[in-house]
């Protein structure tokens, strides 16, 4: 990378946390929210971050890093640009669960967990959505999508290509 | 308030959203401008009119007409129909299929609607509406005719318990917080919802969340507390904004902030929410998530009403049990001790999911028997199958047997048949459906949300799933069964909290009323309800097999031989159980042995 596309990335991760300290205030009953808030902005919590909150919450790193890699929701490893959730719980696994799994997994080339290495897509599952009577459920970034069959996968995704 | 003679609904939950529900509100509201009716017509946003599988959805009032299907084409139409020519449009009106997924539909005959009753009624967007069903009048009771003392004392008269799933009794968690030293105390609603399948705290968030926040401004006053948090999971979005919302209404109303309704009682509300960890569920975690902390389980004592929140005395309710504070207040306590048993008073929310005819939410009164929700309210088991298990209680709970239709369903008879009431999630199951398969699924859950922080169910739910996973793919040994039993028992007595200590019941449970289906994959390798992929065989009978070769064709792995016209054979050693052949099979040749 070079200097001036490093300098970029720095600002962009300081300008993402001082816009959640702003947001929510520089207390450490904030750390959730605060993370929470990082995350959406950057689409995971870089180590950078995580510094810049230690140090202004006057908080010991290993406590900003014990919040942030307990929660599903926070990530501290990098995240493609649509983030693909699947809901692996019970009532959407009766449904046919199973191959709208599959069919994700075969479509993006990702296991779980994985990020596709353009950077386009990151494929995790998730856990109830509530959502069990339009089952099996996915979420891509923020938008829902219900009663998704294997052959719904491909035209899904490809709304966000 | 604004007279209109007609509201329209459009409901706004993320299914119809999905299929453009906002274009249609626009479009709508555009309509009525244009043809002169926007001063008669009021446009509302509102959750689960119908199933949302053929959204965007839209409810006309009085009338009450339900129409589905829309695009946005149609509704110069529709509004010229409707509300010009006062025409309901048959052709977007929505029909009854005969089995409807429908979270709304008019309560069966065995159904109550006290925490439900408003859901899809009234715009939950406007308090105005929860004012017009009654809303807050229990509120402005207690805080001009009530002392604390009453309303603890109503409460404890109602009998009215947790409804989070541990059933202890509300008056007097409430008591016991007003009475323990320090100050200042806190409210907390747990709206942290995990069970998979349960989504009746969403429903009411998402429908009458001032329900939620009139209870626990309620509980406040009773308990002497100033400063309440709702702690909703993040998975649940919609409900989020949704209480945002209400409680700035509140706040612009009177309702919350300082002096409330012009006396001198103050308290605020603040939504927080959770960043995805089931265990937050458990009330020492969510009091840790709150501060900003791993959400991790400490031990109890002591209890959150001695020290919760910051050290300080603190009063955990859940969803249901705040929605059910103002009707109590409001009809009396006789009114709600007269539903329930002896000691479960009231009703109850349920998921109904799984096997079932009719799947959805419903409200009962506590006493009604297993039989009568899954045969009356669920309309019974789907395709005419058989019943075989009924797990209650989520995945902490139990899965009981047909023997124990009959049971009534309170806190301590479903404990004692060795399940659990839980937050209410009910899964029904068929015959088609292995018990060892199903313990195994509910124990990969426990064991991937276990926090880790204690060894019992850290390693013991670890232990437990290697050993079903191990029995489920034909590899199970001579005393596996009593290591399991073992196991359970240990993990029961020594977990930390709540979680580790209900982990073991799906094991458990099956264990001791499907114990033979153990036995079967153990000692004989068979899976009796052909479910395990490694302890079944798919055979093509002779005397149906045509030799069409269809099967052979669609082998993913050359599994099939057979000529043209001649009895097909699979190889058991290739085949990988996929399926694929029965599937495609024209003459159901093939069968599962």
């Amino acid at each position: 990378m070079s200097p001036e596309n490093n300098n970029h990335k720095q600002e962009k991760i300081l300008a993402a946390v001082e816009a959640a300290l702003e947001r929510y205030g520089a207390r450490r009953e904030e750390l959730i929210p605060i993370l929470s808030d990082i995350n959406r902005t950057l689409g995971y919590l870089p180590p950078e971050a995580l510094n810049e909150v230690s140090k202004r919450l006057k908080e010991p790193h290993s406590q900003v890093m014990s919040v942030a890699s307990f929660y599903q929701m926070l990530s501290t490893k990098p995240r493609g640009k649509h983030v693909v959730q699947f809901c692996e719980s019970a009532p959407c696994h009766v449904v046919g669960g199973r191959e709208v799994w599959e069919a994700l997994q075969e479509h993006l080339h990702l296991e779980a967990g994985e990020t596709s290495p353009d950077g386009q897509w990151t494929l995790v599952t998730v856990s109830c959505l509530g959502l069990c009577s339009v089952g099996p459920v996915i979420v891509v970034d923020e938008d829902v999508y219900g009663n998704v069959t294997p052959e719904r996968v491909p035209e899904i995704l490809a709304r966000y290509r | 308030m604004k007279y209109y003679r007609s509201h329209v609904l459009v409901c706004v939950d993320p299914d119809c959203l999905s299929r453009g529900a906002h274009d249609i509100e626009d479009a709508l509201q555009d309509e009525l401008v244009a043809q002169g009716l926007i001063d008669e017509v009021q446009v509302l946003e509102t959750s689960r009119i119908g199933a949302c599988s053929d959204g965007p959805e839209l409810m006309v009032y009085p009338e009450g007409v339900h129409y589905v299907g829309l695009s946005v084409d149609d509704i110069p139409y529709l509004v010229e129909e409707h509300f010009l020519k006062g025409r309901v449009v048959q052709k977007f009106l929505y029909t009854k299929p005969k089995f409807v997924d429908e979270e709304l539909s008019a309560p069966t005959p065995k159904e109550v609607r006290v925490v439900l009753r408003n859901c899809g009624k009234i715009d939950p967007q406007n308090i105005e509406d929860y004012i017009a069903e009654d809303g807050y009048q229990a509120l402005a009771k207690v805080l001009t005719e009530m002392t604390p003392e009453q309303v603890i004392e109503e409460i404890k008269r109602s009998g009215l318990r947790g409804r989070g799933g541990a059933g202890f009794p509300t008056g007097r968690k409430w008591e016991l917080t007003r009475a323990a030293k320090g100050e200042p105390k806190y409210i907390i609603c747990n709206a942290d919802e995990g069970d998979p399948g349960a989504f009746m705290n969403r429903r009411v968030l998402e429908g009458d969340p001032h329900s939620v926040i009139e209870g626990m401004i309620i509980a406040a006053y009773a308990i002497g507390a100033s400063q309440g948090y709702i702690y909703c999971r993040a998975e649940y979005p919609l409900a989020v904004s949704t209480l945002n919302i209400a409680i700035q209404q509140a706040r612009n109303f009177g309702l919350l902030g300082k002096n409330i309704l012009g006396t001198d009682f103050s308290f605020d509300l603040e939504v927080r929410q959770g960043a995805g960890a089931f265990v937050c569920g458990e009330e020492t975690a969510l009091i840790a998530s709150i501060e900003g902390r791993r959400g991790e389980p400490r031990p109890r004592p002591p209890f959150p009403a001695q020290s919760g929140l910051w050290g300080k005395p603190t009063n955990i309710n859940n969803v249901e049990t705040y929605a059910n504070v103002p009707q109590i207040i409001l009809k009396g306590a006789d009114w709600f001790a007269s539903m329930g048993t002896e000691k479960s008073k009231g009703t109850k929310t349920f998921a109904l999911a799984g096997d079932l005819n009719h799947t959805g939410l419903i409200e009962v009164p506590f006493g009604i028997t297993l039989r009568e929700i899954v045969y009356d309210v669920g309309g019974g088991i789907r395709d005419g199958k058989a019943f075989k298990a009924i797990q209650t209680g989520g995945p902490m709970g139990g899965c009981l047997p047909a023997s124990y239709l009959d049971l009534p369903v309170d806190y301590e008879s479903l404990t004692a048949a060795g399940s659990i009431m839980g937050s209410g999630g009910m899964i029904v199951m068929d015959e088609d459906t292995c018990m060892v398969d199903i313990a195994r699924f509910f124990m990969e859950f426990t064991q991937d949300e276990s926090c880790g922080k204690c060894t019992p169910c850290r390693i013991g739910t670890r232990r437990i799933l290697e050993i079903l996973t191990r029995i489920c793919e034909g590899k199970g040994q001579d005393g596996d069964i009593e290591t399991l039993e073992y196991l359970c028992e240990q993990i029961r007595t020594n977990s930390l909290c709540g979680l580790g200590q209900g982990a073991p019941n799906p094991v458990a449970s099956t264990l001791k009323h499907f114990r033979e289906e153990y036995e079967a994959h153990i000692y004989e390798k068979r899976c009796p309800a052909k479910v395990c992929r490694a302890l079944i065989r798919y055979e093509i009978l002779p005397e149906a097999c045509t030799g069409c070769t269809v099967c052979a064709r669609n082998c993913p792995v050359g599994a099939i031989s057979g000529e043209r016209r001649q009895t097909h054979v699979i190889d058991p050693d290739i085949c990988i159980r996929c399926g694929i052949c029965m599937q495609v099979c024209n003459f159901n040749a093939v069968v599962i042995q």
